[in-house]
Parts: structure tokens; C-alpha cells; sequence
């Protein structure tokens, strides 16, 4: 019974929302701050108008219903507990996407779902292919992530400020920025990549690897819209100039014949929904671009429209492959009168998808030819809807008919019946919601599209959603669409027998990708090759050649003021120096590792007397520890190697050594001929008893004043500590 | 390595050596020492110990897994922040409950280096006695 508590956070958050539907109807938006880095002037702010409370309910709503169907899908899997939790992360940070109104906000929950959707598409995770098709996902989503994120900060940095709301407020001034073209471009990247507009729609039918609620949840109604969203909620600040429109009709025009036309080569029923997602997905962008009221109006209807049924179809699908074990539809026949209940709620998903009257599709698509009126190029985009709105009731018909009339294909598996309840209810909610579109048109305009629209153009909308305009352009359109629609339903199988044919000849930039990826690997292997020789001599040379380098180079160009030298040091100063002096010699001429050890070991308590002498105990003491210590770790060490006999003197290194040496020389000189800042001294010596109630400055600025360094200090030496311990276990076992 | 006065020195020697780097911890407060030291000095106690007795001897005395030590000392180290974050609403923010009422410096900023403390004397040993373990495995022999 526990699967069944996972959907009741959605929905709970659905009901939460739902009666803001009549404020935000009535033109009033909600803000929700919270401070979260205010240094740097970033809130975490939610905000809530007619956009992203349509959103917010899809997802809360379409997520309770996936996570419920997960629930029953995956009822005797062991795994549907992380499935049902990786889920509602998901729908959490698709729900933050669409309510941020803060940049930063917005792109952390962004990523939030790439990682997540990550998760979701690998779920299979033995799977080879299931993981490479995650990675795929990740890699060309997060790609767009960062371009999106230069681009967010380049407007914030133009609008000055972090709000979307305030960018959109301020659109004639990033159109005007000379950065506008840079911005457009990435984040019109961003949104491409995340909803699988060509050239990068290759990753969306790769993620159909993914259980079929994820399917149905990220690739139909949540996450492949986040592109689209964005460009809605950025359409005031970014849109409306000649690149947007010409942008984003052009992409998302290819983008949906293209994907229209390979559909059909699909003969698994996931595919095809995948590709006509893929198809809405570029319709939508190509409406955004127009950017006029009709087309605005027309692609919120679509959001909806699409929304109710894809999800209800891919859920459809999932419920065929339950009952009968494939969802290759030229396997499936004579399904309807086992599996009713799933033929019923296909069946009227599918008319919706088709464009049939009294559906909610019908009036989507009445809009969307009806947008054409105020086009910029009427015929591309009308004929570009025409191709591909026929070929969606190709689709429709395929999936709606095919598995389920005619006489039965497949050998009758022992158990084919209509799911249980938890299935079957999702889809016949979401199919019903496709005919209450349509027939309550009115409803949905007054109370989702209009305040969509207002909230992404700022003026009403440019058609009424109703069944009956009177006969008109559009009307005849659509007489038109079904007419070639039906006519190629009976083509099918030559059709996809020819795609099928055509499609390894036919280039793909999925080719492109894989080129990308293995020229990467191929680049990183050279460089590797060339920067890791293995010879740890090398590495300790290139450390300190580079190292130096730098060192002589700040000498260099900074502005190096000698300070006056003193020779008249005391006897025990001058004896001190004699063994830092002697011991280097030592270690130089000595044929023994254990006698240079024991010098090196000279040289540090030198230093360390020196640091005593001239008040620094703290550092004094810890320099004779630390030397203490290092002497020992290194005799341990050296012992152990096989006796090299021997030293042989390296010439290279001896000369990296006294370059070295003598840039830290320099550096010291120099940085004792700068004059000293007294204001941080003062601050401390002030401040040091009185507030931190210490006397010893430098442990009061390490533990109290600074102390959040120390804690990354200690940090890395415990880390730096178990990566030594490692190196040092690798490939053994560890004596108990 | 087996030496009679090494041995019998190290009796002596090491609780003088940690007790030292007790009293350094808390005399970092006004003069010089500290965690950071300290810390350094209580692994010095334990490579003498493992100098004089060997590896196996060092681990018993040292009673707990040195890296455990270590990762108590960052614990020590977030607590000792989490407590200002808690009472004062800023991480890492100095308190000390008994000063206005005793007079005595120990609260949170004891407790952070305290933790400084831990997690230096833990790793740094814990480095040693690893490489004394691959020591003797690389070199097969035991002496």
C-alpha cells in the first residue's frame, strides 16, 4: 500500500493550486520571496501568473497520475520505491522550474531536472543501452544548461537584475543591447536542446529507453516543454525581432515535418509517440516565434491540447505492452475486445491527436491554422502544418486502430485483459479531459489560455477557442488535413517500409554527436598521453619549472623594490646559517639517501631556528614538527626501495633547483622591499583580546576570525589523507 | 628496528609528548601553539611508538583507527561552527557561555580547534602507520 502514498504529494500540491486558477483569471499574479544570497542580490522568488500556474497544475497534475501508474506498473519491482522517489524529485524541480521568477532560481531547478531526468532515463540501469541513452540525454541537455546560464547572467547583467519578471519588464532594452544577439543565441540553445528542437532532437527518441510513466511524464507533458516554457516566459524580454522570429519558426517548422515524417518509420508505438512529441514540440517552438496573438494563443492551447494526450497515449501504449508483450503495432491485432477500457481511452486520445471535432485537438488545431492569418511566411508555415498535422492522423490512426481492430496477430498470452484501476484511471482521466476541452472550449479559454497568454504577450487573446467558427480558412484546412491524413493511414506499410529503407542513407546529426563525443575521447587520450608521462621525476620538474616560472615572472613585471641588506649578524645567527649551509652540501655530495635525508632534515630545522629567532614561534614550531615528520615518512619510504647504490647527479634537475631557489629568493627580497600594510595588524591587534577574548593572533585569526578557511584547510588534509591511504591500499588487501 | 633505549625511552616519553600536545592546544589561546601543532605533536608521539615497537604496537596504543579520529576532529570542526549558525544565527560565530559569568575563554572556538587538532594528529597518522604497512608489503619483510 505504500505505492500509493507517493502520488498524494502532487496531488496535494495540484489542490494547492487549483483554486489560484480564479485570482489569476482575474489578471492578479503571486510572489513568493525568500532571501537566499542577498550579497549578491539573489532571491530565491517564486512567482505565479497565468504561465506558470498552467504549468504548475500539468505537472502536479499529469505527475500525480504517473507516479500512480509507476506505482501499479512497477507494483512487484523492488526498485519502484527509487523509481517513486526519483519521480517526485523530478516533478519538484519541474514545479520550481515554472514557478521561479529568480535566474539563478530558474537555472538551478533547470539543471535540477536534467539531473534527475538523468536518473529517470538510465532507470534500467544494467542496461547498456538504456545507460547510453541516458548519458546522451544528460550530455546534450546539460550542454544547453550552460549556454543558458551565460545567457541568464548576460541579461541580468544587461537588465540589472535577477528577476524574469523585471528582465521581461525591461524587453526594449535587452533588444536593444549590443549583447542581444549573444544572449538570444544561448539561450535560444538552452531552450533547443531541452526540447529536442533539430539539431538536437536525436537524444528525445534515444530516452524512450526509459520506463514507460517516465515516458510519459518527462518526454510528453514536463520536461521537453521546459524550452518551450522558457521561450514563452522570455518571449517579452527576447522576442518579436527579425532573429527570434526567423529562428524559431525556421527550427521548429524542420524540426516538426522532419520529426512528423520519421514517425511513421516507427513501428514500436513508444517510438511514434516519441517522434510526434518531438513533432509538437517544434510546432510549439515555430508558434513562439511568430510570436503574434493568434500564435501565442494558439500554442498555449497546444501546451494543453498535447499535454492531455500524449500522456494519456504513452500511458495508453504502456497498458498495451502489459496486456499483450509488445508494442510493435505490425505484431498487435483484435485487441479491443480483451482489452476495452485501454482500447476506449486510446481511441479517444488518438481523435484528439488526430484534430477530430468535439475534441480539444480540433480547436488546437483550428488555431494554429488559424494563426496563419497574421503570419510572416503564411504558405511555409501553413504548408509545414498542413504535412505534419496529416501526418499526426497517420499516427493517431496507427495507434488507435491498429492493435486493436482486425483479427488477433499474436498468439494470445495466458493473461490479456485490461489492467487494474491504477492504470487504466490516468489515461480515461486524460482522454476525458481532451473531450472537456472541447466541449467547455470557453471554460478552458476564460480560466488556463487566457491568462497563459496575457501572461507572455500582455493583450487578450487573439482567437476564442470554440468548436464552430463558421466556415472559414482554417475550417477547410482541416477538412483538407483529415482528407491526406486518411488517405495515407492506408498507405502505412509501404510508407515505413520505404523510410525504413531510406534511413541509413539519410544523414543524421546524431552522427554528428557520436563524432563529437569520440573526437573528445580521442583528444583526451592524446593529452593524456603527453601530459601524464608516469615518470614521477618529470611531474616534479614540470611542477617546479612552472612553478618558478610564474614566480620569476611576478618578480618580473611586478615592481620589486630591494630592501637595504644586513650582513651583521650575530654568532648564533651566523652558525645557524653555517648548518642550513653545510647540511645542503651534505645532502648534495652524499652518496647515501638516509645521510640527504637526514640534511634535508638540517635544512628544515635551520629554517625552523631561524623563524624562533626572529619571533615567529608559532610557525617556528610547526616547521620543526612538520620536519620531524616529513623526515620520518621519508625514511619509511626510502628504506623500503631497493638500494640504488649510488646518486646519480641530474644535471636538468640541479638547474631547475637553483632557477627555483633563487626565484624564491627574489620573491622573499621582493616582497620585504614592499611596504608593509599595517591595517589588517591593527585590525587584529585591536580586535584580537576583546572580541575573541585571545592574546595569540595567529591562532585567534585561524580559529575564529578565519576560520571558515581553516575548516577547508583541515578539510583537504583529511581528504589529501584518505587519497594517500588509497594510493597506498590500491590493488591490496589491507592487513587487519 | 630494535633498540633497548629507544624502547624504554618511548615509555616515558610518549605521555610526556601527548600530555605537551594537550597542554600546546589549550595554550594556543594566548600564546604561541594551537590545534594545528598539537596536532602535529601527538603524531609525532605515535611515530615514535611506532619507531621504537613497530607498526602493530602504535595501532593498539593509538586504541582508535586513526582515520576515524580524523573524521571526528571535522565533526568537532562543524559543530563547533554549527553552534555559532545555531545561537547566533552565523556559522562559525564565536560563542563562549561561561566567559561573562566565569571568566573562563572555552566555547565554540575550543571546540573548532579541538577539531583542527583531531583531524591532523588522525590523518597525518594515519598516512604513517599506511605507509608503514605498504612499506613492509612492497619489501616482504618484517623488521
Amino acid at each position: 500500500m505504500w505505492r500509493y502514498l507517493p502520488p498524494l504529494l502532487p496531488f496535494a500540491a495540484f489542490l494547492w493550486f487549483l483554486p489560484r486558477v480564479l485570482p489569476v483569471a482575474r489578471g492578479e499574479t503571486g510572489e513568493y520571496v525568500w532571501s537566499w544570497v542577498p550579497g549578491l542580490g539573489i532571491d530565491l522568488a517564486f512567482w505565479l501568473d497565468g504561465l506558470s500556474l498552467a504549468f504548475a497544475l500539468l505537472i502536479t497534475g499529469i505527475g500525480t497520475i504517473c507516479i500512480l501508474y509507476a506505482g501499479t506498473y512497477f507494483a512487484k519491482d523492488p526498485r519502484l520505491p527509487s523509481l517513486q522517489i526519483i519521480l517526485l524529485l523530478f516533478a519538484f524541480s519541474m514545479l520550481g522550474l515554472v514557478v521561479a521568477d529568480d535566474a539563478i532560481t530558474f537555472f538551478v531547478f533547470w539543471e535540477a531536472t536534467t539531473i534527475t531526468s538523468y536518473l529517470l532515463v538510465g532507470f534500467d540501469h544494467e542496461s547498456a543501452k538504456s545507460r547510453a541513452s541516458a548519458l546522451q540525454a544528460l550530455l546534450v541537455t546539460s550542454a544547453g544548461g550552460l549556454t543558458l546560464l551565460i545567457g541568464l547572467l548576460l541579461m541580468g547583467s544587461v537588465a540589472d537584475t535577477w528577476r524574469l519578471s523585471g528582465m521581461n519588464a525591461q524587453g526594449d532594452l535587452l533588444r536593444a543591447s549590443p549583447l542581444y544577439l549573444w544572449i538570444f543565441w544561448l539561450i535560444a540553445l538552452g531552450a533547443f536542446t531541452k526540447s529536442a528542437q533539430w539539431p538536437f532532437q536525436f537524444w528525445l527518441p534515444g530516452a524512450m529507453a526509459a520506463p514507460t510513466p517516465v515516458s510519459a511524464y518527462l518526454h510528453s507533458a514536463t520536461m521537453v516543454k521546459a524550452g518551450v516554457y522558457m521561450l514563452a516566459r522570455f518571449t517579452p524580454a527576447l522576442g518579436g525581432t527579425d532573429v527570434w522570429i526567423w529562428t524559431l519558426t525556421l527550427v521548429g517548422a524542420f524540426t516538426m515535418v522532419q520529426a512528423s515524417i520519421w514517425a511513421l518509420r516507427q513501428i514500436d508505438l513508444k517510438m511514434m509517440m516519441a517522434y510526434t512529441t518531438v513533432m509538437a514540440l517544434g510546432a510549439l517552438t515555430m508558434l513562439l516565434g511568430q510570436g503574434s496573438a493568434m500564435a501565442v494563443t494558439a500554442a498555449m492551447a497546444f501546451i494543453l491540447v498535447h499535454a492531455f494526450y500524449k500522456a494519456a497515449l504513452f500511458l495508453g501504449v504502456g497498458m498495451i505492452d502489459k496486456g499483450a508483450g509488445t508494442r510493435e503495432y505490425t505484431q498487435l491485432g483484435g485487441l479491443g475486445r480483451y482489452m476495452p477500457i485501454t482500447a476506449i481511452a486510446i481511441a479517444i486520445a488518438a481523435l484528439s491527436m488526430a484534430g477530430f471535432p468535439p475534441m480539444f485537438g480540433f480547436i488546437g488545431k483550428e488555431l494554429i491554422y488559424g494563426s496563419l492569418e497574421d503570419a510572416t511566411w503564411p504558405w511555409l508555415i501553413g504548408g509545414a502544418a498542413l504535412v505534419a498535422n496529416a501526418l499526426m492522423v497517420v499516427c493517431a490512426g496507427v495507434v488507435a486502430i491498429r492493435p486493436f481492430a482486425g483479427r488477433r496477430r499474436i498468439a494470445p498470452r495466458a493473461y490479456t485483459a485490461d489492467p487494474g484501476w491504477g492504470l487504466w484511471i490516468g489515461p480515461a482521466i486524460l482522454a476525458g479531459m481532451g473531450v472537456l476541452g472541447g466541449i467547455l472550449a470557453g471554460r478552458f479559454e476564460h480560466f488556463l489560455v487566457a491568462p497563459m497568454v496575457s501572461a507572455v504577450t500582455g493583450s487578450e487573446t487573439g482567437a476564442h477557442l470554440a468548436l464552430w467558427h463558421g466556415i472559414n480558412p482554417a475550417l477547410i484546412l482541416s477538412l483538407v488535413t483529415f482528407a491526406i491524413g486518411i488517405a495515407l493511414y492506408f498507405l502505412i506499410d509501404p510508407i515505413r517500409k520505404a523510410l525504413i529503407k531510406a534511413d541509413p542513407k539519410t544523414p543524421g546529426t546524431e552522427d554528428g554527436y557520436d563524432w563529437l563525443l569520440q573526437a573528445l575521447k580521442d583528444f583526451a587520450a592524446w593529452q593524456t598521453g603527453i601530459v601524464q608521462s608516469g615518470l614521477m621525476t618529470r611531474y616534479l620538474q614540470t611542477t617546479f619549472v612552472l612553478l618558478g616560472g610564474l614566480i620569476w615572472g611576478a618578480v618580473y613585471f611586478g615592481t620589486p623594490a630591494l630592501p637595504p641588506l644586513r650582513f651583521d649578524l650575530d654568532l648564533f645567527e651566523w652558525a645557524v646559517v653555517g648548518i642550513i649551509v653545510g647540511s645542503i652540501v651534505l645532502v648534495l655530495l652524499t652518496p647515501s639517501r638516509l645521510t640527504a635525508i637526514a640534511g634535508l632534515g638540517g635544512v628544515g630545522g635551520g629554517t625552523g631556528v631561524i623563524f624562533f629567532l626572529y619571533g615567529a614561534i608559532d610557525v617556528g614550531m610547526t616547521q620543526l614538527f612538520v620536519e620531524i615528520l616529513v623526515v620520518v615518512f621519508i625514511t619509511i619510504a626510502m628504506v623500503r626501495l631497493p638500494r640504488a647504490g649510488y646518486i646519480p647527479f641530474h644535471r636538468i634537475s640541479a638547474v631547475i633547483a637553483v632557477l627555483f631557489g633563487l626565484a624564491i629568493t627574489a620573491a622573499m627580497l621582493a616582497v620585504l622591499g614592499t611596504p608593509l600594510d599595517r591595517r589588517l595588524t591593527d585590525f587584529f591587534e585591536a580586535t584580537s583580546l576583546a572580541e575573541a577574548h585571545g592574546r595569540n593572533i595567529v591562532n585567534v585569526i585561524l580559529v575564529d576570525f578565519r576560520a571558515l578557511d581553516t575548516m577547508g584547510e583541515v578539510s583537504v588534509i583529511v581528504i589529501s589523507g584518505i587519497a594517500a591511504l588509497a594510493a597506498l591500499w590500491a590493488g591490496k588487501e589491507r592487513k587487519a | 628496528m630494535n633498540s633497548l633505549i629507544l624502547t624504554t625511552a618511548t615509555r616515558f616519553l610518549t605521555p610526556l609528548i601527548l600530555a605537551l600536545s594537550v597542554f600546546i592546544l589549550l595554550r594556543g589561546h594566548n600564546e604561541p601553539g594551537g590545534g594545528f601543532i598539537g596536532g602535529l605533536l601527538v603524531a609525532v608521539a605515535f611515530a615514535l611508538v611506532e619507531k621504537a615497537e613497530g607498526v602493530e604496537a602504535a595501532r593498539r596504543a593509538m586504541r582508535i583507527e586513526p582515520l576515524v579520529l580524523a573524521g571526528i576532529g571535522l565533526g568537532c570542526c562543524l559543530a563547533g561552527g554549527y553552534w555559532g549558525g545555531i545561537v547566533h544565527g552565523d556559522f562559525l560565530r564565536g560563542i563562549w557561555p561561561w566567559y561573562e559569568e566565569y571568566g573562563l575563554p572555552v566555547g565554540s572556538i575550543l571546540l573548532f580547534d579541538l577539531g583542527v587538532y583531531l583531524a591532523v594528529a588522525g590523518t597525518v597518522s594515519a598516512i604513517l602507520f599506511g605507509l608503514e604497512e605498504a612499506g613492509h608489503a612492497v619489501a616482504g619483510r618484517d623488521d
